[in-house]
């Protein structure tokens, strides 16, 4: 048995591949920013059993961390024009890979709210300060201090969930390595490069959010 | 008129009866020590003064202000009232400085300059003006409970209220904290403490209160009663713990 790897359908198709990766990561920040925003608010709301929002954010949770994300895709994508909103294949993925990870970083970040020690609230309160002003300045930066590690790898795996977000024709690295593959027909080099491309991709991304994370959530200068 | 007053104060919790019908009156400028066992109701009396527990029966005034116990905004009551806990609870992801201005600069709207300088003043009288960039893990557990002090002072407030502030500490650093406290004594700061440190008690306060089974057992002047306890449980508390 033996094969010839060829590199060319690679080298031939670099422009296809980086395009294809950039859209993977703009998909990843943008779902990233707006999952942990979704996030924070949520566990704010579960926390403090807020009117509304706690039900709301406890139905939400549920629903998505029950189902399959490629059906929520689906239902984004497919489903949602019944109704009026028909969004482009970028707009699901993004719109899904955010609520997909609004879900999972309410939970985490949560946890890392209840985390928070008792004493220190009430120390601000004791300094008249108010609900938010406590949640804003007291308990937030610690409490995405204690998750941040957890929140990390949940943001990796929806980035590498994202692959799925071929099947609606985003076009994310997948996307580009299937497109490469009709041409070429060269299934072991191009699905072996983008492995190693989402490696990478995801390497990045990690050393990436745990600088993030030093620098701007711990934020300490000594 | 007494800057707090309190009359028949009593608390539940479910059915424990923690405070049974406390009196308490304290005016400007005093310094009432509070002693008792473990258990006696004297952190849930501090907690109600400074609204971080309701109460379900009593009048408790703040500086001529009633209170209900069930008013849902305490700001304004806190605004006159600062506290300091026993495990200091300083903010851990700020330095000293910014534990002391995060409050005068978010609550009271002040400008950064101005919160600036009255967070160098604050933590210089405390003796920690060098330690202004420190995190609260930078520092001993005296000097976190010295900028504890200074955050709570940097509000303003007309009273200050210290619940076993030394029993966290290593003996060593107990003395530095009371050096401070006693300053402020000094200074006519009003000041309402939970201490087990008898002799700072009897020493420094105007007023000392024992309070036994969530009751004011007996109170009066410090020396006096330490010399001459009136009930058989204050002379066995004293004889207990010196
Ligand atoms: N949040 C609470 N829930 C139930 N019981 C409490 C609570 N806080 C205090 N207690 C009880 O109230 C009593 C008085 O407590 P506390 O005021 O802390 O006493 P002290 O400060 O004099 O040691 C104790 O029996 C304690 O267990
Ligand atoms: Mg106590």
């Amino acid at each position: 048995m033996s094969y010839a790897f060829s590199i060319e359908p690679i080298l031939d198709n670099w422009e296809i591949f980086a395009q294809g990766a950039a859209m993977t990561l703009l998909l990843t920040a943008l779902g990233a920013v707006t999952g942990v925003a979704a996030g924070i608010l949520g566990a704010v709301s579960r926390a403090w059993r807020l009117p509304v929002l706690s039900p709301f954010y406890a139905v939400y949770v549920e629903c998505v961390r029950n189902t399959p994300f490629l059906v929520q895709l689906y239902f984004i994508f497919f489903g949602l024009p019944s109704l009026g909103v028909k969004l482009s294949g970028w707009e699901a993925s993004f719109l899904a890979m955010a609520l997909n990870l609004g879900a999972y970083s309410t939970e985490i970040i949560r946890a890392g709210v209840m985390a928070v020690p008792r004493g220190q609230i009430e120390a601000a309160e004791s300094l008249a300060m108010d609900r938010w002003q406590i949640f804003r300045f007291v308990i937030l930066r610690p409490a995405l201090k204690t998750v941040w590690p957890a929140l990390c790898s949940q943001i990796i795996i929806v980035m590498l969930g994202s692959s799925v977000c071929s099947q609606v024709a985003a076009q994310e690295l997948t996307y580009a390595a299937n497109l490469i593959q009709s041409r070429t027909f060269r299934a072991f080099e191009i699905y072996f490069f983008s492995t190693l491309l989402y490696l990478g991709l995801a390497i990045l991304v990690r050393r990436f959010l745990k600088a993030f994370g030093r620098r701007i959530i711990d934020g300490r200068t000594a | 008129m007494p800057l707090v007053l309190a009359e028949g104060i009593q608390k539940n919790f479910g059915s424990l009866e923690v405070l049974k019908g406390v009196d308490l009156r304290v005016e400007e400028g005093e310094v009432v020590a509070i002693i008792g066992r473990s258990g006696s109701g004297k952190s849930t009396l501090l907690r109600i003064i400074n609204g971080l527990e309701t109460f379900d029966a009593g009048i408790l005034s703040i500086d001529g202000e009633r209170r209900t116990g069930l008013e849902k905004d305490l700001r304004p009551l806190r605004l006159k009232v600062g506290m300091v806990f026993q495990q200091f609870n300083l903010f851990p992801h700020l330095t000293a400085g910014e534990n002391v201005m995060l409050a005068p600069r978010e609550v009271k709207k002040l400008s950064q300059r101005a919160v600036r300088e009255l967070a160098e003043e604050t933590l210089s009288k405390v003796g920690l003006a060098d330690k202004f960039k420190a995190y609260p893990d930078q520092l001993s557990g005296g000097q976190q409970q010295r900028v504890a002090i200074a955050r709570a002072l940097a509000m303003r407030p007309k009273a200050l209220l210290c619940d076993e502030i030394t029993s966290a500490l290593d003996p060593e650093l107990v003395g530095e904290v009371l050096d401070v406290v006693q300053r402020l004594a000094a200074e006519g700061m009003t000041l309402i403490m939970v201490t087990h440190e008898m002799r700072f008690a009897r020493n420094v306060g105007n007023k000392l209160i024992f309070m036994h089974q969530g009751k004011v057992h007996e109170e009066g002047d410090p020396r006096e009663l330490f010399a001459h306890p009136k009930t058989p449980e204050l002379a066995s508390f004293t004889s207990a713990i010196q």
